[in-house]
């Protein structure tokens, strides 16, 4: 079955942008989709209430790797509320349509995406409750 | 460069066999059934491929229907005995990793009132022959076991299990559509009772299948209102396309043991470059039994269609089993009957040669490789 990727979604996939894990970010997240097996992990660096950095890692398809790409692109400087909200049909839209198979690529990148930032506000949460003694969360990482 | 690596999804036909069919658009355009002097030339065109087909496979010209696809074969085969032999019994068998092809016929069968149970596989393909033979009972109309597999490539001992199907007293069917040229099939030496061939695996033309059946097997048709094919398949006979199949596995036979060495020579080199050249690569099926011309390979850590669309965008063509390859996003059932880790289920990649490949596109086919493999490999949360 031909998947038609755009060109914009084979830009993104051949040279995606911010791969790679942040050394001490404020937050790390890992989700994963049981149907079809992808994961992306995420770590952001929070500023100002606002996302000064956020980078992926995949271990999936084409586009897993380009919906997180070009969503991690548009995401920083955003803040966190508005990221938080952030619209996977602006993904799909963004790459000039996703094959119809595909549009769950971008809705787990968007729930990556919200992940990590709960992570990070559960953490800040937490610091303020226990005035800064909250443990380091553990990332869990897949084998 | 452009490379074709996805020989067991089709093959290019031969300039000979799409030649010799061009004949019989324009110029040999009669009807084989027409009793005038212009079909009964083309009647004895259709006779003699039959008969070519029939001494490689050693067996008799009106054994053999042709059909429109191997698909179409496989659903003939399956419905029609089993329709025709109630008298028989009511239960079927089929491996677990056969081609949808013949899953989805046994699956109507069901809804029919049939019963159908499912052979297992070992962790490299092949038929675990104990659990078979558990499985056939008295009420056992048909086996159907494929000679290789579409995807791993693992052959099985056609032989031994027709033969320990046979005794049972039960019908045996086999799909070879992957097996020409790298196995002799004999039909008899095989003791096989059904066997089905797809001329567009072997460079022939695509929509052109082939039944062999045993003719003293009672058999419904699929297509029915025609004479033709002994009123087994109606339909006025593709002529081309007969022709084409005829021609192509003539082809595919000749200087056999010569053209499946080189296969295997090419293959085996570039699967030892990959290993070279590649770390955590591991080999899916089994090493052994295994059509010449195919290599399903893990690469750890990443993701198969990702890989596809990388090498795709090199001009190399390949096939994956990875869920998110599929429509369905489910991850191939042949894999999963490997009882793979669920961890790898996805990271899979299926090479498939054929008599047209050289060694520099094997080369090209490396490097880039090598290169996907490393860039998709630094991003991957899977260390
Ligand atoms: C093992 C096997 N059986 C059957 C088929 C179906 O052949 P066809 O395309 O002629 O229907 C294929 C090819 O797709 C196959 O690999
Ligand atoms: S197919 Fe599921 S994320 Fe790509």
């Amino acid at each position: 079955m031909a998947l038609n990727y755009t060109k914009k979604t084979l830009n993104h996939f051949l040279k995606p942008k911010n791969i790679g894990e942040i050394k001490n970010a404020d937050a790390y997240a890992e989700i994963g989709n049981m149907v079809c097996g992808d994961q992306l992990n995420f770590s952001i660096k929070v500023e100002k209430g606002k996302i000064k950095d956020v980078k992926f890692l995949s271990f999936g398809c084409a586009s897993n790797i380009a919906t997180a790409s070009i969503m991690t692109e548009k995401v920083k400087g955003m803040s966190l509320e508005e990221a938080k909200n952030y619209d996977w049909n602006k993904i799909v839209s963004d790459l000039g349509g996703l094959p119809q198979q595909k549009v769950h690529c971008s809705i787990m990148a968007v729930q990556g995406l919200k992940k990590v930032i709960d992570s990070y506000e559960d953490k800040k949460g937490n610091k303020e409750d226990h005035k800064g003694k909250a443990k380091k969360k553990v990332v869990k990482k897949k084998k | 460069m452009q490379v074709y690596l996805d020989n067991a999804a089709t093959t290019k036909m031969d300039k000979v066999v799409a030649d010799i069919m061009q004949t019989y658009f324009i110029d040999k355009y009669a009807n084989p059934s027409s009793i005038h002097q212009k079909g009964e030339e083309v009647y004895n065109d259709v006779e003699k491929a039959k008969d070519k087909v029939a001494k490689i496979l050693n067996a008799k010209a009106q054994d053999l229907i042709f059909t429109g696809s191997a698909s179409e074969a496989n659903n003939f085969i399956i419905k029609g005995v089993v329709r025709a032999n109630k008298d028989k019994g009511n239960h079927i068998i089929v491996s677990e990793i056969e081609h949808p092809c013949v899953l989805g016929p046994a699956k109507e069968l069901v809804k029919e009132g049939f019963k159908v149970t499912y052979a297992p596989v070992d962790k490299k393909g092949r038929i675990k022959m104990s659990e078979l033979k558990d499985m056939i009972s008295e009420d056992t109309v048909l086996v159907s076991i494929m000679t290789a597999n579409n995807e791993i490539g693992t052959i099985q001992n056609i032989k031994k299990i027709a033969k320990l199907v046979k005794k049972s007293g039960a019908y045996f069917h086999t799909d070879a559509v992957q097996a020409v040229p790298y196995l002799e099939l004999d039909v008899k030496d095989l003791g096989v009772d059904f066997l089905t061939l797809s001329a567009h695996k072997f460079h022939g033309p695509k929509g052109v299948g082939m039944a062999y059946i045993d003719r003293s097997v009672k058999i419904n048709p699929l297509i029915s209102g025609g004479e033709q094919n002994y009123s087994l398949r109606a339909g006025t006979l593709d002529v081309a396309g007969i022709v084409g199949f005829s021609k192509a596995l003539e082809l595919a036979y000749k200087n056999r043991e010569k053209k499946i060495e080189k296969i295997r020579e090419l293959r085996d080199y570039f699967l030892e470059q990959v290993k070279k050249n590649i770390k955590d690569v591991h080999l899916n099926g089994h090493e052994k039994f295994r059509l010449e011309n195919n290599l399903n390979l893990r690469f750890n850590g990443i993701e198969g269609e990702a890989i596809l669309m990388d090498l795709f965008n090199q001009g190399i063509c390949v096939s994956t089993g990875s869920a998110c390859s599929a429509k369905n996003l489910r991850t191939s059932y042949v894999l999963q009957a490997l009882k793979i880790n669920s961890d790898y289920l996805n990271s899979n990649v299926r090479f498939s040669l054929s008599k047209n490949t050289t060694k520099a596109e094997l080369d090209y086919t490396v490097k880039k490789l090598k290169e996907t493999v490393a860039r998709l490999r630094s991003f991957s949360p899977i260390k």
